[in-house]
């Protein structure tokens, strides 16, 4: 595929991250979107497309803001949903539909002000067919498919607990990260079990925050503060409303054919990619991330992480904000994905690589049921 | 608490008298769940019920420690997935087997049996047993 040159000249965090019981959700869509845009040096009236997910949805933002735009994107698939508006924004771009978009996401994930109540209905297909038998959010289902991965390939215990591990010696040296104490694959075991196999230090933090991004063409690169991240390719793909009716309970179609589509646009192999983040509701994900991406075979994620190689000092700089584990989660986890990205490639990390040039967001919507992946570089395609 | 809707009726009712009924497709003899109006595999919307063998096997679970509303008593209890031997998954819940990785084999032979919810019946497997006759409900 081939197009316009598109790539992110803003991007920020609210101020705080973690327990902010004084922010609405509105708010911290407002803060994040101020923030993002101040940093790419615009004004909201530069802005004329919005994205993010209901609620409280892009009209309810953009008003907000003070912006009537003439672009929407509403697309809500889960914590994935803002690679997805980075896709799409740069659909748009190219297409003429838009000039400058702005994605924003705001979760009172934590202290619930401003949200909506989460409901099923028992007349929707997971509410027949699943939630009878006592599931009760993620913990319950994207968790489901790891004991059918572990007999098939004989990924142990402390490999599923090494992920956690390892993403904590990313988090030590991140003052923002919420857990930031080093811990053993006997510390993460001994913590509270959750849903067998996983343990409490396996699953994500549950926590306030935003992120925003500024999406454009890039031939206006020259005329940002900050040195341009440019989007070189993108993908998404679904498979699955219900975890019960994943297709191969070991791998991810989702994962992978997002991430086909996104190397195919980017002209890049693994070979090529210097800092990699996949989203991490849950230990398992990465180890799915890393084989449906191809950086290894099915059956040996869990080893490659807990031989060292994702690890500071590794081969492959992987999560290394801390991840959904031990940075933030507010529930919606992929705009801090794509906010570490950015920050590598700019090279304003708290743990920052060694002079990266590419840098791959996998993220995760839903339970393995949609993917969306972007390539970002230094250089243009 | 599961609330039937036109097209899934037909599974409900079956449940409630003791089958475990599911569809399949006419043109491609692909059998499938959850139910839905047309065939998953082929788009064909020549699909037929019919009663499954209620056979399984357990293909993978969680021990939820963390309880739903209403399963405050059961936890920590076992969320599976079984395979049926017609091929389809759905999940469920495994009666009469301690909720414990010793206990919980996957690929662990099973066998369908149903209990009331309300107002409606649902499918929940046990261990299959060898020799033994159906577990009248």
């Amino acid at each position: 595929m081939s197009g316009q040159g598109v790539i992110i000249a803003g991007a920020a965090e609210t101020d705080e991250i973690g327990r902010l019981p004084n922010h609405s959700t509105l708010q911290l869509h407002i803060e994040a979107a101020r923030n993002a845009v101040a940093d790419a040096g615009l004004t909201m009236r530069d802005i004329d497309g919005i994205a993010t997910v209901s609620a409280p949805g892009p009209v309810q933002v953009a008003h907000a803001l003070g912006i009537y735009p003439d672009w929407v994107d509403g697309t809500g698939v889960g914590g994935t949903s803002f690679l997805l508006h980075v896709r799409h924004a740069v659909a748009a771009i190219r297409a003429g539909y838009a000039k400058t978009v702005l994605i924003t996401h705001g979760e009172s994930g934590r202290s619930r002000v401003g949200t909506a109540p989460f409901r099923m209905g028992g007349s929707s297909p997971a509410g027949q067919f699943e939630a009878p038998y006592g599931t009760l959010g993620p913990t319950t289902t994207f968790t489901i498919p790891m004991l059918r991965y572990m007999k098939e390939y004989g990924l142990t215990h402390e490999q599923l607990a090494y992920v956690a591990v390892a993403q904590r010696q990313w988090a030590a040296k991140n003052p923002r990260a919420m857990f930031r104490d080093i811990i053993t694959v006997d510390d993460v075991l001994a913590s509270r079990m959750v849903a067998y196999p996983f343990h409490l230090l396996e699953c994500c933090l549950v926590t306030d925050g935003g992120g925003a991004l500024v999406v454009t063409a890039a031939d206006r690169a020259a005329g940002f503060p900050k040195p341009p991240v440019h989007v070189i390719g993108t993908g998404e793909a679904s498979e699955t409303p219900m975890i019960s009716q994943m297709i191969d309970f070991t791998e991810s179609r989702a994962f992978r054919e997002a991430g086909q589509r996104a190397f195919a646009e980017a002209g890049i192999t693994t070979a090529d990619v210097d800092h990699l983040m996949i989203y991490d509701a849950f230990a398992h994900v990465p180890i799915y991330g890393l084989e449906a991406l191809g950086f290894v075979k099915k059956g040996e994620g869990g080893p490659f992480i807990a031989d060292g190689n994702t690890e500071p000092g590794g081969r492959l700089p992987l999560n290394t904000n801390g991840g959904g584990l031990s940075y933030t989660h507010t529930g919606m986890y992929g705009m801090f994905a794509i906010q570490e990205g950015v920050r590598q490639i700019r090279g304003e990390a708290a743990a920052q690589v060694d002079d990266p040039q590419v840098s791959v967001i996998l993220g995760n919507g839903g339970m393995f049921a949609t993917s969306g992946v972007l390539v970002l570089s230094r250089a243009p395609r | 608490m599961p609330e039937p809707t036109p097209d899934t009726r037909p599974y409900w009712d079956g449940a409630a008298a003791g089958e475990l009924r599911i569809q399949r497709c006419l043109d491609c003899r692909q059998p499938y769940f959850y139910p839905r109006p047309i065939c998953p595999s082929c788009g064909s919307d020549k699909v037929e019920w019919f009663t499954a063998s209620g056979d399984a096997t357990l293909y993978s679970y969680v021990i939820n420690h963390r309880p739903a509303p209403g399963f405050e008593e059961e936890a920590p209890y076992a969320i599976a997935v079984v395979q049926l031997a017609e091929g389809p998954r759905m999940m469920t819940s495994i009666r009469g087997v301690p909720a414990t990785p010793e206990d919980l084999v996957l690929d662990m032979p099973l066998r369908v049996s149903f209990e009331q919810r309300g107002d409606v019946w649902l499918p929940v497997f046990t261990a299959a047993r060898a020799g033994e006759p159906e577990e009248a409900r």
